[in-house]
């Protein structure tokens, strides 16, 4: 045996899978080694998801070798994998709401005594667990109760006690507030001391750098590089994922026209209390705060889809009656949802399906479709926004996030909305996506209209806003102006 | 990042289409397997048993001295009529006709072979020819004649058209109800009181019906009446709807109960006896056909029926919407659907769906009782299943539900003709609906591994 230290714990090499049509994963290599975080980078279609599944056992590669602790391996499902020591967190989390913590901890292996579950011994375990992460978790709450940083912390707590010695992370922080990323940080740092390797996947690269040790690149299926993180800048990361150079990350639009074209006056509901503001023509308003401050639940209020107790919403100086998302779409607001697959999506429809479900009006009459208008509408977007996909009536499902994002976003320019509320635009999509989708709300703010743009990640809201809105506890607590405002004044204001 | 959008709609389109209509296979399959099992020698009667002979008959035997012998029953007088017409146009003026009971014929023939010996053919259809052969060769004079019948010819009886007809009218009732059906499983509900508001429509008509006029109630008494049961059940279903959108019952509990409402408000206005003051006339919607292919006007009801389900859930808004609500409900509220009228909707379709297919049951058996439909929600939501329908809503087709609903009748029909058991029809009947749902699982998910991409 030679020493564990240089020993990799993981090799992947000359990986490939193809998909009817599509080469998925052409000749990906990389490895781990032992107490190590491997960051695992690509725009969307890179092949990254692929690979993973392959280690993980949900695909099997059609070529390349895989081996574990230094023993060529071949992993045939995910209970192989499980077997191996690999633990995989998807970013939709796979635990039971309704059950305890602990009960999710055990689930499947639930410690007995007498035939009966033993939940005393359970917690306790649980505990120590919980105590080796340095967490504070209840073992007894549900799951349902917990916020989602702290399932995600119970997901790790289930992989680590299946012994894992790799632990695979898609895409963790998506949903975590700055303060709890760096909680997790802090746990996965502990684990890479006890020896665990991670693998990392993520779209924000600056907590990528803050993270890994080492940094693969993938692009177009292969994996194009693996370089330490401390050699790499944001500007370079970017360069070597997109494949070309970029001029700037955030192309900010022309300044706002001086005429207010849209305002919110007391709106109150829900946990909303008094929001009042104003947008101008031209004018992106970017809105952020911490997770659970409100953002969504004011712009729920605003596109009807929550009911107000009161206040007032006025376009082009018309007082506007909103009681439903169905009057808030006549009327020419529009909402990009936050989570895309269980509030923006219909899954099991066709793309084209979900271009067309608002817009139908335009293109029917007297209920009857007019087929060739909505193909030749949908597919003049496909190209405008560079949508990937096989073709119209491929599902919204296999669509991958940026392509699904990007449809949403089709939907809602075919609207002709003149206010268009984003939620945070840029989860879960990949460095290329984001760039578009920028110089998408760019475009929209030259052609006039109000766009407001919910967002978490402070780099972003910084970039590209005219002027910034904070949130706390339900209520616009400041706002300022991001040519002079730092990331600490918006922290200041969210806290 | 370069544009590439590439439209290879073709081999996706192609898999959905064998996930929408592999069901179309099996029933063809079953077809042919109870064509096969059912293929057996046919004895064409009537008219066209008269037609068969004739064109087996040679010119110069056309001509001769031909005796046509026949039962007294229906198909046998059609039968020597139509060839005595036949053979008449042909130039022959001795063709003669000579009907009856057995006895009778004996009797008859027994005095013509005094009076008119020499006789050289005799036709007879193919369930009179023993008789007649017995008979000949009791009697001398006729040791000469040859006795024809109709050729007989090898067909399925599963394939006779009379057949056919019969199970296209069986399943009627079921498939109109399942088109419903099929839209209230689209949005991912589901209506357990179809077959108790079968019950309650028939009644509801038959008694109608019955005071206003009974025997002698005029048609538009009975049009009226009918569509007093349809707009009821409507009624009902909107109800349901109301119940599951306006207080977010589960679907399955309110419509449980308005199962058992229907029911028993069957029951009271019965008092629990079938209704049978009904004209004959009320029969035509359920028993006629039309002329010119006899295609019974039941069926044609379905057909159209199903060509604008069709149409509605493929080509227009509202189908999208359904397919909408199924699929992500708070998705399509987002996108500014209204949920709830989408749903109400739909139960009251369902519900106006089931009322049709309780007059239609009440036409077909010339009655109306409390007892008609029992279960039937059962074989409704079989149909929708076997027809690629999926419970958890949001994907399937309406004619998938046309191709399950006959895929059902097919196999009752031919386990009836190759004398199945009745108990084993439900067993076999059960594992059809198993089998086919668990095909369906199979080929969708070899069809998403396949088309999953990264």
């Amino acid at each position: 045996m030679s020493n564990p230290a240089t020993q990799p714990l993981l090799t992947m090499t000359g990986i490939g899978k193809s998909f009817p049509g599509v080469q998925a994963v052409n000749n990906a290599s990389f490895d781990l080694r032992p107490g190590e975080i491997l960051a695992l980078v690509g725009a969307n279609g890179a092949g990254k998801s692929t690979l993973i599944k392959i280690l993980t056992g949900v695909h099997r590669a059609d070529t390349g070798a895989i081996t574990v602790g230094g023993n060529p391996v071949s992993i045939h499902s995910p209970s192989d994998a499980q077997r191996l020591g690999i633990a995989a967190i998807y970013q939709e989390l796979m635990l039971v709401p309704g059950l305890t913590v602990h009960a999710n901890l055990f689930l499947g292996r639930e410690r007995t005594k007498h035939a009966f579950v033993d939940s005393e011994s359970e917690r306790t375990l649980a505990m120590r667990q919980f105590q080796k992460l340095g967490v504070n978790i209840n073992p007894d709450a549900l799951i349902k109760d917990l916020t989602v940083a702290e399932q995600q912390l119970v997901e790790i707590a289930r992989a680590l006690m299946t012994e894992a010695r790799i632990l695979v992370m898609d895409e963790p922080t998506a949903a975590l507030t700055p303060r709890e990323v760096e909680i997790l940080f802090g746990i996965l740092r502990e684990l890479a001391n006890q020896q665990v390797g991670v693998i990392f996947i993520g779209h924000r690269l600056d907590e990528i750098l803050a993270i890994a040790d080492r940094v693969t690149i993938m692009r177009d299926g292969a994996t194009i590089t693996t370089c330490r993180a401390s050699e790499l800048s944001r500007q370079s990361l970017i360069e070597q994922m997109v494949g070309r150079s970029l001029t700037e990350e955030f192309p900010k639009a022309p300044p706002p026209e001086e005429a207010i074209r849209f305002e919110v006056r007391h709106l109150s509901g829900g946990m909303i209390r008094d929001a009042s503001f104003t947008v101008r023509r031209g004018e992106v308003l970017g809105l952020t705060g911490l997770m659970g401050a409100g953002r969504t639940e004011l712009a729920r209020l605003i596109f009807g889809a929550d009911r107000k107790d009161q206040g007032e919403i006025i376009l082009d100086g018309d007082e506007l009656r909103v009681d439903s998302p169905q009057s808030a779409i006549k009327k020419g607001i529009c909402l990009l949802t936050e989570d895309r697959k269980s509030q923006g999506l219909v899954l099991k429809a066709t793309a084209k399906e979900n271009f067309a479900l608002p817009n139908l009006h335009f293109w029917s009459k007297l209920s009857w479709i007019d087929g060739k208008k909505e193909s030749s509408r949908f597919l003049k977007h496909v190209d405008l926004l560079h949508i990937r996909l096989s073709g119209p009536d491929q599902r919204a499902e296999d669509l991958s996030g940026g392509n699904q994002q990007k449809l949403l976003v089709a939907r809602w320019l075919e609207s002709q909305s003149q206010v268009v509320i984003f939620d945070e635009p840029t989860r879960g999509i990949d460095v290329g996506a984001k760039y578009e989708m920028y110089l998408l709300i760019r475009e929209l703010a030259v052609q006039g209209k109000v766009v407001i743009m919910i967002s978490s990640e402070l780099p972003e809201v910084l970039g590209i806003s005219h002027r910034i809105l904070v949130m706390r506890d339900g209520q616009i607590s400041g706002e300022l102006d991001p040519s002079v405002a730092t990331q600490q004044d918006i922290m200041a204001l969210a806290g | 990042m370069p544009a590439t959008v590439s439209h290879r709609a073709s081999s996706p389109s192609l898999s959905r289409f064998v996930a929408d209509y592999g069901m179309l296979g099996i029933l063809i399959l079953l077809c042919i397997l109870f064509s096969v099992l059912t293929l057996q020698d046919q004895h064409p009667a009537g008219a066209d048993a008269a037609g068969a002979l004739y064109a087996a008959l040679s010119p110069a035997e056309r001509t001769e001295d031909i005796l046509i012998v026949c039962g007294d029953n229906a198909q046998d007088q059609a039968f020597a009529d139509e060839l005595q017409t036949r053979l008449r146009q042909s130039g022959n003026a001795r063709v003669r006709i000579l009907a009856g009971d057995p006895p009778s014929v004996r009797a008859q023939l027994e005095a013509l072979a005094n009076s008119a010996p020499g006789l050289s053919l005799i036709a007879t259809t193919q369930g009179f020819a023993p008789v007649v052969q017995t008979i000949t060769s009791e009697i001398p004079a006729y040791s000469t004649a040859r006795v024809l019948t109709p050729p007989s010819y090898r067909w399925p009886t599963f394939l006779l058209a009379d057949n056919v007809r019969n199970v296209a009218n069986q399943i009627t009732v079921i498939a109109i109800i399942a088109i419903g059906m099929t839209m209230v499983i689209i949005t991912a509900g589901i209506d357990l009181s179809v077959g108790s508001l079968i019950a309650l429509s028939a009644v509801v008509t038959a008694w109608l019906i019955g005071n206003a006029g009974g025997d002698t109630a005029s048609g538009a008494i009975m049009l009226l009446s009918g569509l007093a049961g349809i707009l009821l059940c409507g009624a009902i279903g909107g109800f349901s709807g109301l119940m599951i959108t306006r207080f977010r019952i589960p679907p399955f509990i309110a419509t449980l109960a308005m199962m058992q409402v229907a029911a028993g408000v069957a029951y009271i206005i019965s008092q629990g006896k079938p209704i049978y003051q009904i004209p004959g006339g009320f029969v035509l919607l359920g028993r006629g056909a039309e002329p010119l292919l006899r295609v019974p006007y039941a069926v044609l009801l379905m057909l159209i029926l199903y060509a604008m389900a069709h149409v509605v859930m493929t080509r227009t808004t509202l189908g999208r919407y359904i397919y909408a609500v199924g699929g992500n409900p708070e998705a399509a509220r987002l996108a500014g659907i209204r949920v709830g009228g989408i749903l109400l909707l739909v139960y009251t379709l369902c519900g106006l769906l089931a009322g049709l297919g309780g007059v239609l049951m009440a036409s077909q058996l010339k009655s109306g009782a409390p007892t008609y439909g029992l279960t039937y929600e059962l074989y409704v939501i079989a149909a929708v299943v076997v027809g690629g329908t999926s419970l958890s809503g949001g994907e399937g087709r309406i004619i998938g539900t046309l191709i399950g609903a006959l895929t059902i009748a097919v196999i009752q029909n031919g386990m009836n003709l190759t004398n199945v058991e009745t108990y084993t029809q439900k067993v076999v009947l059960g594992l059809v609906i198993l089998g086919a749902v668990l095909l369906d699982r199979l080929k969708q998910q070899g069809i998403r591994l396949k088309m999953r991409r990264t």
